[in-house]
């Protein structure tokens, strides 16, 4: 793959999957995976239907629930009856066009974003798409994966193509080796704490660098979940051992010859030396502090030994009328240290951590200790199946036995579309990824943080250095 | 599916000088849950259009009296971070808008609204600035025309700039253009894709 041009994994991936050039520029690509769930398609499906199209490639294509599911007893009818009718509409559309569908009631149903690498579905070098923005996710793999809009959720449906205007490359490159305590969530949060929430639009961010190779895929796929809310398409890991063995034997990966096959072309993805990016960014982790948002976006975000910063210090109008605009919805004074801030909620949940490792993570502290008297605390697993085995390692107990509510899986309180919302002007430790107004519930204040810091909150009834406790 | 063409409009603005306006505060996630493509106009900006008791808050800058009947909205810099949803572009049209000017634009927001026929302006920060003193300058309502054909923005007291456009969208927007019809026209190409692709790998292998 070295000769005169060095490329990146994303040209790699990207050229392996045009089809042309359009006359205007775009190009067409192809899509090797489409995932979709309840809350973006049925427009699109109606789209089809309206023009009697089919679904191309519907063995390319897969589906389950989980936006507005409840996470409680699944026994029960929806206490919502739109959303009961979304999730019935989604079980017809997969129906009607022969779409593979993992329901409410399926052991694999789960956060998108979660079951499709715990199948296998997620394979290095794809093209993945999904109408919700933390697409980016797969990229962990080594898969260009991002999120689309409903409209082209109905193209892709009726060609498995897609198309798209070539984005721009941003290597992030993560030196060092973390401190103990500090994790995936707090690299991506600094991150976008430093470039902003739209520092890397129109971009694929490739993460390189030691930290970034020391990392599980648990870990990887934290930090290229939250690439969207640095404004980037797509976050990429080239794939590698830790990588290959993630997969290896999973329901969906490809096995005997197919594996050794697949391994070879694997090992090709990365990024050629001296191949060209866009732009670069270095980090280094070593000194790295547990980080907490103060703020409405996930780029306001400090250490948890810092304090809230004073509107009056950002640099431009723009910005000082936003960091008032937050300090007021979240209720919070300028120079108020972050650790000590009193909470109401945690949620341990997400696409963005709330797989094994991340509940592991969070009960090793958990365990032998009790929720605050003041605080109500849940766990909702990324998928049934995160769930089963979590269940199997006796993690349930540790959370029920501290306090903390066990929950289906489900996006639950990231998103506040099912019943499990904040109440006006409950403050929230959350491991999820967006702390923009309202996000959790109306009212609701948002701080984002890593399972073990969100663990220690709940604890403690207040946000703390997590690193105090280990 | 394609949208109405979109060639040149005259109308009314309501600013909205804000940045990182993401789409969670565009359509709020409770109005998510409908099948359908409409119905979202009532919940546009929803948590900062009414009060908690259901009442129009005055203080939010859309239900200025010199916003009523608006259809450019002007906004800061980072215009529909976040979520992917579609709903955003869907509340935003149906309230009456047909074009959002601002500083930048989020990427899915942007291809979300190119592919629903609303068009979505990018003005570098100095221009947005000046509109913003236009309209506070105005003291009632102030009209700007936002010409695709002739890529400019402009009001009747002198303001006029141009604007660029990647030429595949402006083509999409001037025709309404229905992008799946266009790319099932290239169906022997996918086609011929899809056996390239099959022929190297066994069934089911991916890339």
């Amino acid at each position: 793959m070295t000769g005169p041009h060095p490329r990146t994994l994303f040209a790699k991936v990207w050229d392996a999957h045009v089809i042309h050039r359009l006359a205007e520029g775009p190009e067409l690509l192809y899509v090797d995976l489409h995932l979709v769930h309840e809350v973006t398609s049925p427009q699109a499906f109606e789209g089809l239907r309206l023009q009697h199209r089919h679904v191309r490639r519907p063995e390319l294509t897969v589906a389950t629930v989980d936006h507005n599911v409840p996470t409680d007893d699944r026994s029960l009818p929806f206490a919502d009856p739109i959303a009961a009718r979304q999730v019935e509409v989604l079980a017809t559309n997969a129906r009607d066009f022969g779409v593979e569908l993992f329901d409410l009631h399926s052991p694999r149903q789960g956060i998108v974003h979660v079951i499709g690498p715990e199948l296998g579905l997620t394979q290095p070098g794809m093209v993945i798409v999904c109408g919700d923005s933390h697409t980016s996710t797969h990229g962990a793999f080594g898969a260009l994966a991002f999120g689309i809009g409903t409209s082209e959720v109905e193209h892709v449906l009726a060609t498995q193509c897609l198309v798209a205007q070539r984005p721009r490359t941003m290597e992030v490159r993560f030196d060092g080796a973390l401190p103990p305590a500090v994790s995936a969530k707090d690299m991506i949060l600094a991150l976008i704490g430093r470039i902003g929430t739209a520092g890397a639009t129109g971009c694929v961010i490739e993460y390189t660098g030691a930290a970034i190779r020391g990392l599980t895929m648990e870990g990887r796929m934290t930090i290229c979940n939250m690439s969207i809310e640095a404004g980037a398409r797509a976050g990429l890991i080239a794939p590698d051992d830790v990588t290959f063995d993630y997969l290896a034997g999973r329901p969906r990966a490809p096995s005997g010859d197919a594996w050794v096959r697949a391994l070879d072309r694997w090992r090709g993805l990365r990024s050629d030396p001296g191949a060209p990016y866009d732009s670069r960014v270095t980090c280094d982790v070593s000194a790295l502090v547990p980080q907490v948002t103060w703020g409405t976006n996930p780029g306001m975000v400090a250490p948890i030994t810092g304090a809230v910063p004073d509107p009056e210090a950002f640099a431009t109008d723009a910005e000082q009328s936003a960091a008032r605009r937050a300090l007021a919805y979240m209720d919070l004074e300028p120079g108020t240290p972050l650790a000590g801030l009193s909470i109401d909620r945690v949620f341990i949940g997400s696409c963005t951590n709330a797989r094994v490792e991340d509940l592991r993570s969070a009960a090793s502290l958990v365990r032998g200790r009790r929720v605050s008297s003041r605080v109500r605390a849940m766990v909702v697993p990324g998928s049934q199946a995160v769930k089963a085995q979590a269940e199997a390692e006796g993690l349930d107990r540790v959370f029920t036995a501290a306090g903390f509510e066990w929950r289906n899986a489900g996006c639950s309180m990231c998103i506040g579309m099912n019943p499990d919302v904040l109440q006006p002007g409950e403050r929230c430790a959350a491991t999820s990824n967006r702390n923009f107004e309202g996000r959790q519930g109306r009212g609701g204040r948002t701080h984002l943080m890593s399972p073990t810091m969100a663990a220690a909150a709940a604890i403690a009834g207040r946000l703390v250095d997590v690193r105090e406790w280990s | 599916m394609s949208a109405s063409p979109f060639r040149t409009h005259t109308g009314r603005v309501a600013a909205l000088p804000r940045v990182d306006v993401d789409t969670d505060q565009i359509i709020p996630k409770q109005f998510l849950k409908r099948i359908e493509r409409t119905g979202f106009g009532p919940s546009l900006f929803y948590d900062w259009r009414y009060r908690q008791d259901g009442t129009p808050d005055p203080a939010f800058e859309l239900n200025h009296p010199e916003a009523e009947g608006a259809s450019v909205l002007l906004a800061g810099a980072n215009f529909g971070c976040g979520s992917s949803r579609e709903h955003a572009v869907w509340a935003l049209q149906e309230f009456g808008f047909r074009a959002v000017v601002a500083a930048s634009f989020a990427d899915i927001f942007y291809a979300n609204c190119c592919q629903n026929g609303l068009l979505a302006v990018r003005l570098d920060a100095q221009r947005i600035a000046e509109l913003f003193a236009r309209y506070e300058r105005a003291g009632g309502p102030y009209e700007v025309t936002v010409d695709l054909e002739g890529m400019t923005v402009s009001d009747r007291a002198g303001f006029r700039t141009g604007f660029s456009m990647e030429p595949y969208r402006r083509e999409m927007l001037l025709r309404g253009l229905d992008e799946i019809g266009r790319t099932l026209l290239a169906e022997d190409l996918i086609a011929t894709y899809e056996r390239g692709r099959e022929g190297g790998r066994g069934k089911g292998e991916g890339w």
